[in-house]
């Protein structure tokens, strides 16, 4: 069957059998290696990438779904060669040991951040509760996606704050 | 790991599904967040020839309210309703309940129709569309028609649904007066089914007294079951400690648990005594402000 995907910017065309999983989809038709196959039965999350903007198992999501949608896949997140905050994040906090889990933390880390730029150590814990990691108990990755989240406040507060202060007569 | 080859379509209109549907019979299956129908086919646990894809019907999609019932889409993903901050106040036990499912990455492609239809006995949706006493929408070539939650799950994996229908919506009747809900489940580890789940729904009238209860249970029993001595016992009575010890009693009377893995029968009654308990005190709490309770 003939689809039409964009993954990270770029469309593609391809033509695939229906039973083909998005994973393999990813990583047999499109080299993108970057998303790891860990368990293949939907419990590990080490398959995590964005579907319009979702968050999803991918080893759980067929290619012909994915038809006319948007895909991103931690390869994704680095822009002109620079990685992600979050991906500075993991590594500076040392969120990874092995690494086998890292793709999956990172998308479902940087999806949390999209939906709830502030989170509390609770509620990052709840947001990567689909994603097992077998190295790191947890505790580096927690704290790497919280200092990701002060960056990037940090980041997006410095512009507004120079509005801020052009505009403070107003106040 | 990957799946029986199968013809794959996507029908945008109802009409054309049923068309499929009748053409097909037996040989097709719906396929709608696909979070239990794949991971079955890569297991070959299931190998339907024919995927009907209903994603991209886009009647299916949303939620809304008319004729005194919430009316939820079959394409209404879990986590839609875990973030549907509308519905928090009159419908407090949907997000209570969808936060328990899964994991954040299941919960945005899974649905809430695909869980009844599923008809697993842990569903935890089927606890909570008891407790508010939901129905089932179905479509078919015979036209549309309304099974009540009661009817709708017949046997382990068996809903009511004939091969050529398909579940459209699920519906929740408006409650009358203040409501609550709790959702309270205990599982293995984060994320997993239920050793055993109770989904509690109350609205109260103006003068204190129960005037809707619902008791959900999952986990325990081929199908989900309903604590239908609890609710009897509570209709037209207050929240009180006593009353909240009785229910609790109550509620294991209508589960009928096994030993299994998760845990030994007595065990899980047990569990649901406590549960009654605990969600019950946390309601009357909400409703009924400083009740001081045992
Ligand atoms: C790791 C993991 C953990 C899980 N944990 C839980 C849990 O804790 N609690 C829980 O309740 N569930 C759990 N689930 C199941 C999850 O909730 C599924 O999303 C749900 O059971 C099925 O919904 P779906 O939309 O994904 O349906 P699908 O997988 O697409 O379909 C399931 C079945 O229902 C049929 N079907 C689907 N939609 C319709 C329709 N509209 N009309 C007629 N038939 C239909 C399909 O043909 C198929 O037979 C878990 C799943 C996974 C993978
Ligand atoms: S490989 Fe997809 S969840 Fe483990
Ligand atoms: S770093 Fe090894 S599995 Fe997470």
């Amino acid at each position: 069957m003939k689809i039409r995907v964009r993954v990270n910017g770029q469309t593609y065309e391809s033509d695939v059998e229906p039973r083909k999983l998005l994973v393999y989809y990813l990583r047999d038709d499109l080299g993108l290696t970057g998303t790891h196959v860990g368990c293949d039965t939907t419990s590990c999350g080490a398959c995590t990438v964005l579907l319009d903007g979702k968050a999803v198992k991918s080893c759980t999501v067929l290619a012909v779904q994915a038809n006319g949608c948007d895909v991103m896949t931690v390869e994704g997140l680095e822009r002109d060669g620079q990685l992600h905050p979050l991906q500075t994040a993991f590594w500076e906090e040392h969120g990874l040991q092995c690494g086998y889990c890292t793709p999956g933390m990172l998308m479902s880390g940087y999806a949390l951040l999209q939906t709830n730029p502030h989170p509390s150590e609770e509620e990052i814990r709840r947001g990567i509760s689909g994603n097992l990691c077998r190295c790191t108990g947890y505790m580096n990755i927690v704290k790497a996606i919280r200092s990701a989240a002060v960056k990037l406040a940090d980041a997006s507060a410095e512009p507004s704050k120079e509005v801020a202060a052009s505009g403070s007569s107003s106040d | 790991m990957f799946p029986n080859s199968f013809e794959y379509i996507a029908p945008t209109t109802l009409t054309e599904t049923i068309e499929l549907l009748q053409r097909h019979g037996y040989d097709a299956k719906v396929l709608a967040g696909g979070q239990s129908l794949l991971p079955m086919m890569k297991l070959r646990v299931a190998a339907p020839p024919i995927l009907i894809d209903i994603n991209g019907i886009d009647e299916l999609k949303g939620w809304r309210e008319e004729n005194g019932f919430l009316r939820i889409g079959a394409l209404v993903r879990h986590s839609e309703l875990e973030h549907a901050d509308e519905l928090r106040a009159r419908y407090p036990l949907l997000a209570e309940t969808a936060v328990w499912i899964a994991d954040p990455l299941v919960r945005n492609l899974g649905t809430v129709c695909g869980s009844l239809a599923h008809a697993d006995p842990a569903s935890d949706w089927g606890a909570a569309m008891l407790a508010l006493h939901a129905q089932v929408e179905a479509i078919g070539p015979g036209g549309k028609r309304q099974i009540p939650i009661d009817d709708f799950f017949v046997d382990t994996f068996t809903p009511a649904l004939e091969e050529t229908e398909i579940a459209t919506a699920v519906l929740i009747p408006t409650p009358a007066g203040r409501t609550a809900g709790r959702y309270l489940k205990i599982e293995r580890k984060a994320g997993d089914f239920a050793i055993a789940g109770l989904a509690i729904h109350v609205s109260i009238a103006s003068d204190g007294t129960v005037a809707e209860a619902g008791f959900g249970i999952c986990a325990c029993g081929p199908i989900p079951l309903r604590g239908k001595r609890a609710e009897e016992y509570l209709l037209g009575k207050k929240l009180t400690p006593e009353t909240i010890e009785a229910v609790s009693r109550l509620v294991p009377e209508d589960a009928d648990p096994t030993d299994d893995l998760r845990g030994s029968a007595e065990y899980k009654r047990d569990v649901l005594r406590v549960f009654a308990k605990r969600g019950l005190s946390d309601i009357a709490k909400e409703l009924q402000g400083e009740v001081v309770l045992r």
